[in-house]
């Protein structure tokens, strides 16, 4: 990684307010919440039922991850994923716990199922058709950072192309006293080895990075996947640097050209 | 849902040459590596009636049996350390104390510099066994934690991750991977991208799933869990046995002409299928296997044992001989272990992991435990009882998690 440069070829984003990419680019130049947007993503790849069904994280990061791959001109069964989200879905934490506390027996099975980390990425590969090796990981405020280290790693160990989609819930139920998430909140990148005018290095070093006031940071300060957002603003804007949250006095020194 | 196009299986441009310079498991059949070869050899299984559980949950106990650590509720962690308390974070503590591991990634952290060695650890539940007991006993209004269960660190899934860097003292990449039951196969793969990479020099893997309400009960909702011992590739298997255990592993850059273990290969696939049932003709599971033996660099007759996912469920095994049978010769001697630890879920990578490096170690290639009448899908390569092998080059470790995703590794010595 040390030297590398990789290019962006595609960018997917949604939180609430803001559906889409071109929403927060819209947004961070000075523009408004979009005033209709809905409160659920609606993903495509998914079947109508399913969409209904499906848990609101795994909703937002497909989303995301296929708005990335539709910018890069990318099939999403091409690509390997990365998946990096602090909680998973904390609804259906809430769930099992309570159900749990209660009746244990009654726990549903498809709930239990949606109850893995890696559900976005395993609905992701169903959905896409995807037999591409897929990971999903943790690392509290250093989830995006590290998600985004494992995808340069996966580059430089081969991969063409690699697919990183970072998101988080809301907290519910008893949860929100110690696990502090608001909102939704998704973004999304596909990173290549192929030339490209937009292109991103990162180096991890020592520090803490300062307080995000960016304006999506403003807007969704309260999601913990928010530590991925000074990115996604300098990439909205003209930001050359920026350092994100890589665990205990460590930050990801990421570097962007916008060509 | 598309038709899925199958990946072609691309050789690695510069195969890794990486050590494997400790390692060590604690499971049911007891606390570190020798605990486990002596169990293996022995073919002593670690499954108990199921004991697990209070409260509601142990009112409603399920009739099943499970590969138990016994003391858990004894371990004291250090004072320092008393923020992260919870079963699973006992568990990885304990794990660490033994065959001088902790020791080994002290030496390592003087050695290569703390942020020159990351820290890899797959998880499926890390510590929501704490999360069920806060439930279990809310504060009075019903909406917060009680005091005592209410640190958010131990309410997330790199609760596992963050504790285990509080207790060595790395400073690399730290990373919980959480990929259901080949969470801790995969953490072998990200760790070798992360040297290969020059982000790091070395890396401490590993995995730790302990028992609880979610994977219990949860599982019984699916109607996997058997009654009896599990019984993987038998005819009449009717499910598996849950289990928890912790495991470590020290990778590193090899040095030139330096003997001992290596990881030789890894392959990583999705099925693309179901997130609970896998590809029925196992081509995610065959395609992960494919991937590893090139990335090794040798044929599947160059593998002399293979440890399987065979979790016992009527579905995983049959998949998994199939795939099994189509691509490797009769001469190889595959079985799975699930009998002796139970399914111990995102440890399961680590200590089937840490079984074939034993097998490198000591030519002791474990069969099958509990199973008697082979199920017909079961090739050549499948077998219920132990053998050795004087000239074993290579094993392999086969993972495969709900999601359809799947990890197999090959190991080796020089």
């Amino acid at each position: 990684m040390p030297g590398r440069t990789v290019t962006i070829e595609g960018i997917g984003f949604w939180t609430d307010g803001l559906p889409s990419w071109q929403a927060a680019r819209d947004f961070v130049a000075g523009g408004a919440l979009v005033a209709d947007a809905p409160r659920k993503p609606s993903p495509r790849l998914l079947a109508p039922n399913e969409r209904r069904r499906a848990p609101e994280t795994v909703a937002v990061a497909l989303e995301v991850a296929l708005a990335a791959c539709t910018a890069a001109g990318r099939d999403p069964a091409s690509l390997p994923s990365v998946f990096a989200s602090t909680h998973g879905d904390l609804a259906i934490t809430d769930y099992m716990c309570a159900t749990l506390a209660s009746d244990p027996l009654t726990v549903s099975p498809t709930k239990f199922h949606n109850s893995v980390h890696n559900a976005a990425a395993g609905y992701w590969t169903i959905g896409s058709g995807c037999m591409h090796a897929s990971t999903a990981l943790s690392a509290f405020g250093a989830t995006f950072a590290e998600g985004l280290v494992e995808a340069l790693a996966q580059l430089a160990d081969g991969a063409e192309t690699v697919l990183l989609v970072g998101y988080d819930g809301a907290a519910v139920g008893p949860l929100e006293s110690t696990s502090h998430s608001r909102g939704l909140l998704g973004g999304a990148l596909v990173l290549s080895r192929a030339p490209g005018n937009l292109r991103l290095r990162a180096t991890l070093v020592d520090g803490t990075p300062p307080p995000a006031t960016g304006a999506l940071s403003r807007h969704a300060a309260g999601n913990a996947m928010a530590p991925m957002l000074p990115l996604f603003e300098a990439l909205a804007g003209d930001g050359d640097v920026v350092v994100l949250d890589a665990g205990p006095g460590r930050m990801l020194r990421v570097e962007i050209a916008h060509g | 849902m598309d038709v899925p196009r199958v990946p072609q299986v691309q050789p690695s441009p510069a195969p890794p040459v990486l050590a494997i310079t400790a390692h060590t498991a604690t499971t049911a059949l007891g606390r570190g590596r020798d605990a486990q070869a002596n169990a293996l050899r022995g073919r002593r299984g670690g499954l108990r009636r199921n004991d697990f559980g209070d409260g509601v949950a142990g009112e409603q106990r399920l009739d099943t049996w499970i590969g138990r650590v016994d003391g858990l509720e004894d371990v004291v962690l250090p004072a320092t350390l008393a923020r992260w308390d919870c079963r699973n974070n006992r568990l990885a503590w304990l794990a660490l104390q033994h065959d001088a591991m902790a020791e080994r990634v002290d030496a390592l952290r003087a050695h290569r510099g703390a942020k020159r060695v990351a820290l890899v650890l797959g998880t499926s539940t890390s510590s929501i066994g704490a999360t069920e007991e806060a439930y279990a006993h809310l504060a009075g209004d019903g909406r917060h934690f009680p005091s005592g269960l209410d640190e958010p660190i131990v309410h997330t899934p790199h609760s596992l991750g963050h504790f285990v860097q509080q207790l060595t003292g790395l400073r690399g990449p730290c990373i919980t991977v959480a990929t259901a039951c080949s969470s801790s196969a995969k953490v072998f793969a990200q760790a070798a991208r992360l040297i290969n990479a020059g982000i790091v020099d070395a890396a401490l893997v590993g995995g730790v799933d302990t028992l609880c309400g979610s994977v219990l009960f949860g599982f019984n909702s699916l109607g996997l869990v058997s009654a009896a011992p599990c019984r993987p590739f038998d005819a009449a298997r009717d499910g598996l046995s849950l289990g928890e255990a912790g495991g470590y592993a020290i990778i590193e850059r090899a040095e030139p002409g330096q003997p001992g273990l290596r990881l030789c290969g890894y392959g990583e696939s999705s099925d693309a299928h179901h997130m609970s049932t896998p590809h029925p003709e196992g081509l995610g599971a065959r395609l992960a296997m494919q991937a590893a033996l090139a990335r090794a660099g040798i044929e599947a007759g160059d593998v002399g044992y293979l440890n399987l996912h065979g979790t016992a469920t009527p579905a995983n095994d049959a998949v998994e001989a199939r795939a099994v049978a189509a691509l490797f010769p009769d001469t190889l001697h595959a079985g799975s272990t699930k009998g002796w630890t139970g399914h111990t879920l995102g440890a399961a990578g680590i200590v089937e992991s840490v079984f074939a490096l034993i097998a490198l170690e000591e030519g002791l290639l474990p069969g099958t435990l509990n199973s008697d009448a082979r199920d017909p899908a079961c090739g050549a390569q499948i077998h219920f009882d132990n053998a050795r092998s004087g000239s074993l080059r290579y094993a392999m470790n086969n993972s495969f998690g709900f999601g359809g995703n799947n990890c197999s590794l090959v190991f080796g010595t020089a």
